[in-house]
């Protein structure tokens, strides 16, 4: 039911242990609660009724807002890729392989890994915020009185779209990466933008292009449920809102970041 | 009225018993013995932090008690799944001590919010509904204003519309006075009585607003120290010799 009535009390609770014990009960405690929260939200999820209309807001507000940072940063990233690799293949003679060079470090890991960063940023915190701020004022309160299902409403939506949404702005990272490395490239040294491209995907095989995509829903999973766990147990006012917004930003990028080393290595094992 | 209804209508509405309730080592609720007759309305007072409105989300099953009973029309409900409860929750009507209404939302989809997702409503007839909810509160003009942009009266009146929405038989104020002016606080006081008396609900109002209770309710009860420590009407109140009960009445006179 309601989800945090000790954390709203955390004061009452007792401290009398040194700082290393408690912060080793701290870190437990939240993927404890980490959990309880996960399950519920499993149990919401799969249960009707679905919240369709809120799922498809959320795609939008989630999802395709986030496409000018995206399209930014991953044109940030084809450019200087293309501007420093430049130079070391210049000096192994090796100029010819730039495009596929940038083409495979865009699509497996360099387009992946900004967009979760990017969409962790923007994403993360404004869920942390918009739910804490909803749990402090008692709006989470308010709809479960009203016999709505803040998991199914709340959470569902927001982590089912940054999943959906993940995969395809990681697509479109890529996509202005490989543009923009092109010009940059171009800028320097006259390339067709066909023979670029050809050159570039000439190895490129869907295995190369699929994995990395699609690991990015993790990474979205990632950002819906941090941002959502760390808004429903916000507590204590302006202040508690403001520590559940930065810490959904921290803790998702922290677990993009670890998620991604791992993900790469099975990559590697099940797509060799 | 059919049999099934009356069935369930013999048990009193809202029933407390031995109701203990604590956060960490503070003691919130230790021992409330409650009941609530078929329209009648109960005012809780007592000091802030006593455990007023712990009381009232236990009764909505926001929070869970530690040990005790709480039947709804003669259902338990402590240790209901969240299905379950919800079922009971749509007969409740639950008005915030800051109205709570959902801020990214206007105050014409802050009352449909329940009736979109509990009733089959055609949005023809939905939309009218919300209408006639918004024009008993007086707010049938600010349709589409955000909460932000009214005042604390005029969401409390959104409020109340929004716990209306479900026509519930039971309606439950957290501190429906509390921070407004004493002519708002009234206006919200005499819309109290209105849907009472309209609607044969049974209510119970948490408050520390004396004037209000005495206005709104038919019996009071006061607490302290987690339990309840004298119930009865006003003049029962009145005529007590305890301390703090005589203290409690007096701080404005």
């Amino acid at each position: 039911m309601a989800s945090s009535t000790a954390a709203d009390f955390r004061g009452a609770r007792k401290t009398n242990y040194p700082p290393s014990i408690a912060f080793l009960i701290r870190f437990f405690e939240w993927f404890g609660e980490l959990g309880v929260f996960c399950f519920k939200l499993l149990r919401s999820m799969f249960l009707p009724p679905y919240e369709g209309g809120e799922f498809a807001h959320q795609l939008d507000e989630l999802g395709s807002k986030s496409l000018p940072l995206v399209a930014l940063a991953g044109a940030a990233t084809g450019v200087v890729l293309s501007l420093e690799t430049r130079d070391s293949l210049v000096s192994f003679g090796a100029k010819s392989l730039l495009p596929a060079l940038l083409v495979v470090s865009i699509i497996k890991e360099s387009g992946p890994i900004i967009t979760g960063l990017i969409v962790s940023g923007r994403v993360a915190a404004g869920i942390g915020a918009e739910l804490g701020a909803m749990k402090v004022t008692e709006q989470i309160d308010a709809m479960e009185a009203s016999a709505v299902d803040p998991y199914k409403f709340l959470v569902a939506t927001r982590v089912l779209a940054c999943v959906v949404m993940l995969p395809l702005l990681t697509l479109a990272a890529d996509f202005f990466g490989i543009i923009f490395g092109w010009v940059t490239n171009t800028l320097t040294e006259p390339i067709s933008f066909r023979l670029f491209i050809e050159n570039g995907f000439k190895n490129v095989m869907f295995s190369d292009f699929l994995p990395p995509t699609f690991k990015t829903a993790v990474f979205g999973m990632i950002i819906g449920l941090v941002g959502c766990f760390q808004g429903m147990r916000a507590h204590g006012g302006t202040e508690g809102v403001e520590r559940a917004a930065t810490s959904s930003v921290v803790l998702s990028s922290l677990f993009i970041i670890l998620a991604d080393v791992v993900l790469v290595r099975l990559i590697q094992v099940f797509f060799p | 009225m059919n049999a099934t209804m009356k069935a369930k209508n013999s048990a009193p509405p809202i029933q407390v018993k031995t109701l203990y309730k604590s956060f960490g080592d503070q003691k919130v609720l230790s021992g409330i013995n409650l009941e609530v007759a078929q329209g009648e309305t109960l005012s809780v007072l007592g000091q802030s932090g006593t455990g007023k409105s712990v009381l009232l989300k236990l009764i909505i099953g926001l929070q869970q008690p530690d040990s005790g009973s709480i039947r709804i029309q003669g259902q338990e409900i402590t240790g209901l799944t969240r299905e379950q409860m919800n079922e009971i929750r749509k007969k409740i009507g639950f008005l915030f001590q800051n109205s709570a209404l959902y801020d990214a939302l206007t105050v014409e989809q802050n009352v449909a919010f329940p009736l979109e997702r509990h009733t089959g409503l055609p949005d023809a007839d939905r939309k009218r509904r919300v209408r006639e909810l918004l024009a008993s509160v007086g707010m049938e003009k600010e349709l589409d204003k955000l909460p932000g942009q009214i005042s604390g009266g005029m969401q409390k009146r959104v409020g109340l519309a929004r716990a209306l929405a479900l026509s519930p038989n039971i309606l439950l104020f957290d501190e429906p006075t509390a921070g407004l002016d004493p002519i708002t606080a009234s206006e919200i006081d005499a819309l109290i009585l209105r849907m009472q008396t309209e609607g044969d609900i049974t209510s119970i109002v948490v408050t520390h607003d004396l004037p209000s209770a005495r206005t709104v309710s038919d019996r009071l009860a006061l607490m302290r120290d987690g339990q309840i420590l004298i119930e009865g009407s006003f003049n029962d109140l009145q005529e007590s010799k305890d301390e703090f009960v005589v203290q409690f009445l007096n701080r404005d006179h």
